[in-house]
């Protein structure tokens, strides 16, 4: 058994290696080597934990470590790419999960010894069972939603605000009941029920293509209720890796609200400022249309020398992932330039089409990012826009509607726009894209995959 | 200084750590950057770990195992999907 000031140095080292490792994880050259410091970071933290002389029994230790990591390494090597965004939210919310659940052990224990309670560990227990609970229901939600469990429509309903507010506010009345009468442990298990709820209707208000912002945002959480432990328990590991998280978590929070040009609290409470009515649909599509067939995008491809694709949602949906790098091989293979163009919140998660496109071996540096590739479409021969449809839409450089000031892809400007979308219905935002009735816009209607598959096809035959 | 701010300048000085290391993220990396996080708020096992094995009365030692699972579960399954994802991610002609 060792010193606690070696614990600490340990501690330390490994707190190094969470800040090394964060910043290895931003850059795509140093992203796993970052990864692996990560994880010894933590490996070292585990193990001077374990041989510190606080331990009595091992027993327990052993066969949660075990049980832990057979299910976390199954699950990790199992899961398709494509259910990566549930996947990051479940083990998200085990993370808040075991935060609460180590406060509320702490507390007992106090309660049971009856040992002096200092303000800063009753505070800090109140706020680790209150955003623990948050993360960990709010994380299962999401996890519903993202798998198709739970609908993916906000779910509204008259007096929803005062819901919220109401169980926020007794989460505080219940905190400060547990700072006022720290040996009533009923009171923190009562706290963790009501921020719990707090949780679950938080994020069924959410859409799912508002997903990205939340998980972001639950992310940040599951980081602030490690640091909350972290002050429970006096341990000084556990505050810095959880204000990191904390803080990486809020930084892409912002990034999401940014490329949405939404505040966080409009994310959240939904539905804040006066929406004018917009056109009737049918006045902006009438007559105005066109929809194409395999053959002729392949023909248009055939004669093309500048081609971007721009994938949306509606690609992981139809798992079309496969079909769109087959595609952009053979067009290469005849010598056309392709590129893809990613807004940051296309999909269900930051970076969704990334980790999809990259599970096909579409090499990192043909994506390119909103800033990157507005400035080129204009040179574009073709742009095929496969399953998205707010994050195009033109209407979002106007004012008073739902997407106002949302950056988007400029695919109008390219010479052709080929939109593969099963009908002319709205995407989240509910309101129509006059890109479908542009001059330049094909409309190629039908599944996702069914449609790459035909062009795939079709283009080996020109 | 008292042992509160103490831990109150870590706190404090670790998310401003946080925000200057992760500013220019790479928007490829959004997913694998909140994975290796994730995994990273794991931390908490150690104290589950303190929790689980000090023995003090058999209801905090369930909850000190249930929450062992839970964090190990999210660091184990946290790092090799992240790693498992970023391997996947590669430049053209490597």
């Amino acid at each position: 058994m060792i010193s606690p000031s070696i614990v600490n140095l340990i501690y330390l080292l490994s707190a190094i290696l969470f800040i090394v490792g964060l910043k290895g994880l931003a850059h795509p050259k140093s992203a796993v080597k970052g990864n692996i410091l990560g994880a010894v970071g933590m490996f070292l933290a585990v193990i001077v934990t374990l041989v510190d002389k606080q331990i009595i029994s091992y027993d327990l230790i052993i066969i949660g470590i075990l049980a832990g990591s057979v299910i976390g390494t199954v699950f990790a090597l199992t899961i398709k790419m494509t259910a990566m965004p549930q996947m990051v939210g479940l083990f998200n919310g085990l993370g808040g999960g075991a935060s609460l659940l180590v406060a509320g052990a702490v507390l007992l224990e106090a309660a049971l010894l009856q040992s002096g309670h200092s303000l800063q560990f009753t505070i800090a227990t109140a706020l680790s069972g209150l955003i623990g609970a948050v993360t960990l229901t709010g994380s299962f939600i999401a996890f519903g939603k993202l798998q198709g469990i739970i609908t993916e429509k906000p779910v509204r309903y008259k007096g929803e605000q005062l819901v919220k507010i109401l169980l926020l506010l007794g989460a505080i009345f219940l905190s400060v009941l547990i700072v006022l009468n720290p040996y009533e442990t009923i009171y923190y298990w009562i706290l963790t029920g009501i921020a719990g709820l707090l949780g679950i209707f938080l994020v069924l208000a959410i859409g799912g293509a508002d997903m990205p912002i939340v998980i972001a945002l639950l992310n940040s959480y599951s980081g602030l209720a490690a640091a909350a432990t972290g002050f429970v328990l006096g341990n000084s590991v556990l505050i810095i890796a959880g204000s990191l998280v904390g803080a990486s978590g809020i930084i892409l929070t912002k990034i999401m609200c940014k490329a949405m040009n939404r505040s966080l609290a409009n994310v959240l409470f939904g539905g804040v400022g006066a929406i004018i009515e917009q056109a009737d649909a049918s006045d902006i599509y009438e007559g105005k249309v066109t929809s194409t067939s395999a053959e002729e995008v392949a023909m248009l491809l055939e004669s093309a020398r500048y081609v971007a694709i721009v994938p949306g949602y509606g690609m992981a949906v139809a798992h079309a992932q496969g079909m769109v790098r087959a595609l952009s091989e053979d067009l290469e293979k005849k010598g056309v330039e392709v590129v893809f163009g990613i807004h940051p919140v296309a999909g269900r998660m930051p970076g969704h089409m990334n980790v999809l496109l990259a599970e096909e071996n579409v090499p990192y540096d043909k994506l390119l990012e909103l800033d990157i590739i507005n400035p080129r479409f204009k040179d574009m021969d073709v742009v095929i826009v496969l399953g998205a449809n707010d994050v195009v839409n033109p209407v979002a450089r106007e004012e008073n509607n739902p997407i106002s000031g949302m950056p988007i892809l400029n695919v109008d400007q390219a010479k052709t726009v080929i939109m593969i979308k099963r009908s002319l219905s709205p995407g989240f935002a509910g309101i129509a894209n006059p890109l479908f009735a542009a001059d330049n816009t094909l409309m190629f209607f039908g599944d996702g995959r069914a449609k790459m598959e035909e062009l795939v096809k079709a283009y080996k035959e020109v | 200084m008292d042992n509160f701010a103490v831990l109150l300048t870590i706190f404090v000085l670790a998310i401003f750590v946080g925000f200057e290391v992760i500013t220019k993220v790479s928007p490829i990396l959004h997913t694998p950057l909140m994975s290796g996080s994730n995994a990273i708020s794991g931390i908490t096992l150690i104290g589950a770990i303190l929790s689980a094995g000090s023995q003090k009365t058999t209801l905090t030692m369930i909850l000190g195992l249930a929450a062992v699972i839970f964090a190990t579960i999210n660091v184990v399954g946290g790092f090799v999907v992240t790693h498992r994802m970023l391997r996947k991610f590669r430049r053209k002609e490597e």
